[in-house]
């Protein structure tokens, strides 16, 4: 599994993050986001992928599993 | 999905309308909003520039941010954050104005330019394109201002403090504030007080439940084949280009003109119409946003925006004070070296923010 630290970036960075990552299709992937911006455009881009995303906050953090 | 291409459509198709209410109640022709000018008219109002035609303190300004602090204190996304390059931010935000005062307006207002059939408009869009190309080239290549981190929760307020004092000195009008006479140039053609506040406001409001930006719907589109925000982008130019025709058809004034001679408060070098909104569309994308997300994210705590924001002032107040912005009458030999000196600026500051980090 693998894990994105995307904290402190704004959008569109952290999708392109995830996009990097997804490019290794994997079929489990968490994504570190701390703003709802970043937290939206990211479970989107998920989606659209194919990707099912489950948000878990984590204090001032989201946690984004993303599972195939 | 579907829901949220709806409601930024919505939200496009208000705020259009907003905007071409605002040049019946008074604004400058296709100035509905702008927000490069506007922050210029308010860097003259504190006397930051001595150009006398472009002075006031825009309340609209005042409006977006405070719409976007209240409605993010509402659904607690206000969260004070800074950190990241601030110094490279206010660079950024410095050239940005240049390039837009090169064309004449922010990317907002080249979209209310075409809705009032401005077609020196489409050079400026077709630059902005290529800016906006330039940017995603750097972003697929690692490029990045680093991280910004978590910051007190007073730090987050003073910069909409800061406007609550701005509209302290609009009402009050005190001597040292400079506004442009009565027929002395666009400064003097504005809504009035309550109007342009309430419209900033409203259109705050929305523009941060929506995450509208200009130049976010180019760039997604071309990184994601992510149409969101292009929808935002494209209902305001339709709505504000059938608003202002129904504004002409109703007053018998002109609203919608189309051509490119003569066009209110622009002018028609298609080349430097081009390369200003290429310098704006590529110093937005390193930003990541257009100067209204810039005063959205400033709304919400963001600090690394506000700097952005006062970078947009500075070089609005430099534009004047060197004779770099454009006229009715066309680019100045300033500004276009001046606009030449900010592509190779931002293209330097892509480039060393792009070296591939480790993962």
């Amino acid at each position: 599994m693998k894990t994105v630290d995307a904290r402190g970036l704004s959008c569109p960075e952290p999708v392109i993050m995830t996009k990097k990552a997804l490019s290794s299709k994997d079929s489990r992937y968490e994504i570190l986001v701390d703003n709802v911006t970043a937290r939206e455009n990211v479970t989107r881009f998920a989606s659209h992928q194919g990707y099912q995303v489950a948000v878990t906050e984590q204090g001032d953090d989201y946690l984004l599993t993303l599972t195939k | 999905m579907k829901n949220e291409k709806t409601f930024i459509t919505a939200a496009g198709v208000i705020i259009g309308l907003i905007a071409a209410a605002l040049v019946y109640f008074g604004n400058p022709a296709n100035m509905g909003f702008c927000i490069a000018c506007f922050l210029r008219d308010t860097s003259g109002a504190l006397g930051l520039h001595s150009a006398a035609a472009v002075q006031y303190i825009r309340p609209e300004i005042i409006g977006l941010v405070l719409g976007s602090c209240i409605i993010s204190l509402v659904t607690r996304e206000f969260a004070p954050r800074g950190g990241s390059a601030p110094v490279t931010r206010f660079i950024l935000g410095f050239f940005v104005m240049i390039g837009c005062l090169m064309f004449l307006g922010c990317p907002f207002r080249m979209i209310l330019r075409l809705a009032g059939g401005d077609l020196n408009a489409l050079f400026g869009i077709v630059g902005f394109a290529a800016g906006i190309a330039a940017g995603v080239f750097f972003l697929n290549r690692g490029y990045t201002l680093k991280r910004s981190y978590k910051m007190q929760q007073l730090e987050g307020f003073v910069f909409p403090t800061v406007q609550i004092v701005f509209l302290v000195l609009l009402v009050a009008a005190p001597a040292f504030i400079h506004f442009t006479e009565a027929d002395g140039g666009p400064g003097a053609k504005h809504a009035a007080i309550a109007i342009s506040l309430a419209a900033g406001v409203i259109v705050g409001i929305l523009a941060q439940r929506t995450r509208l930006c200009m130049v976010g719907g180019i760039r997604d589109a071309i990184l994601f084949h992510e149409t969101k925000l292009l929808f935002g982008f494209i209902a305001i130019l339709v709505s504000a280009c059938i608003g202002n025709i129904i504004l002409g058809a109703v007053t018998g004034n002109a609203y919608f003109t189309l051509g490119m001679a003569g066009q209110p408060i622009a002018h028609t070098d298609a080349l430097w119409n081009a390369l200003g909104m290429l310098l704006a569309g590529f110093g937005c994308v390193l930003l990541g946003g257009c100067p209204l997300r810039q005063l959205i994210l400033a709304g919400e705590g963001n600090t690394d925006s506000v700097m952005a924001v006062i970078g947009l002032m500075v070089g609005a107040a430099f534009c004047h004070n060197f004779g770099l912005a454009s006229s009715g009458e066309g680019p100045s030999a300033n500004g276009k070296i001046a606009v030449i000196i900010g592509i190779i600026v931002v293209t330097v500051i892509a480039a060393v923010n792009s070296r591939r980090q480790e993962a």
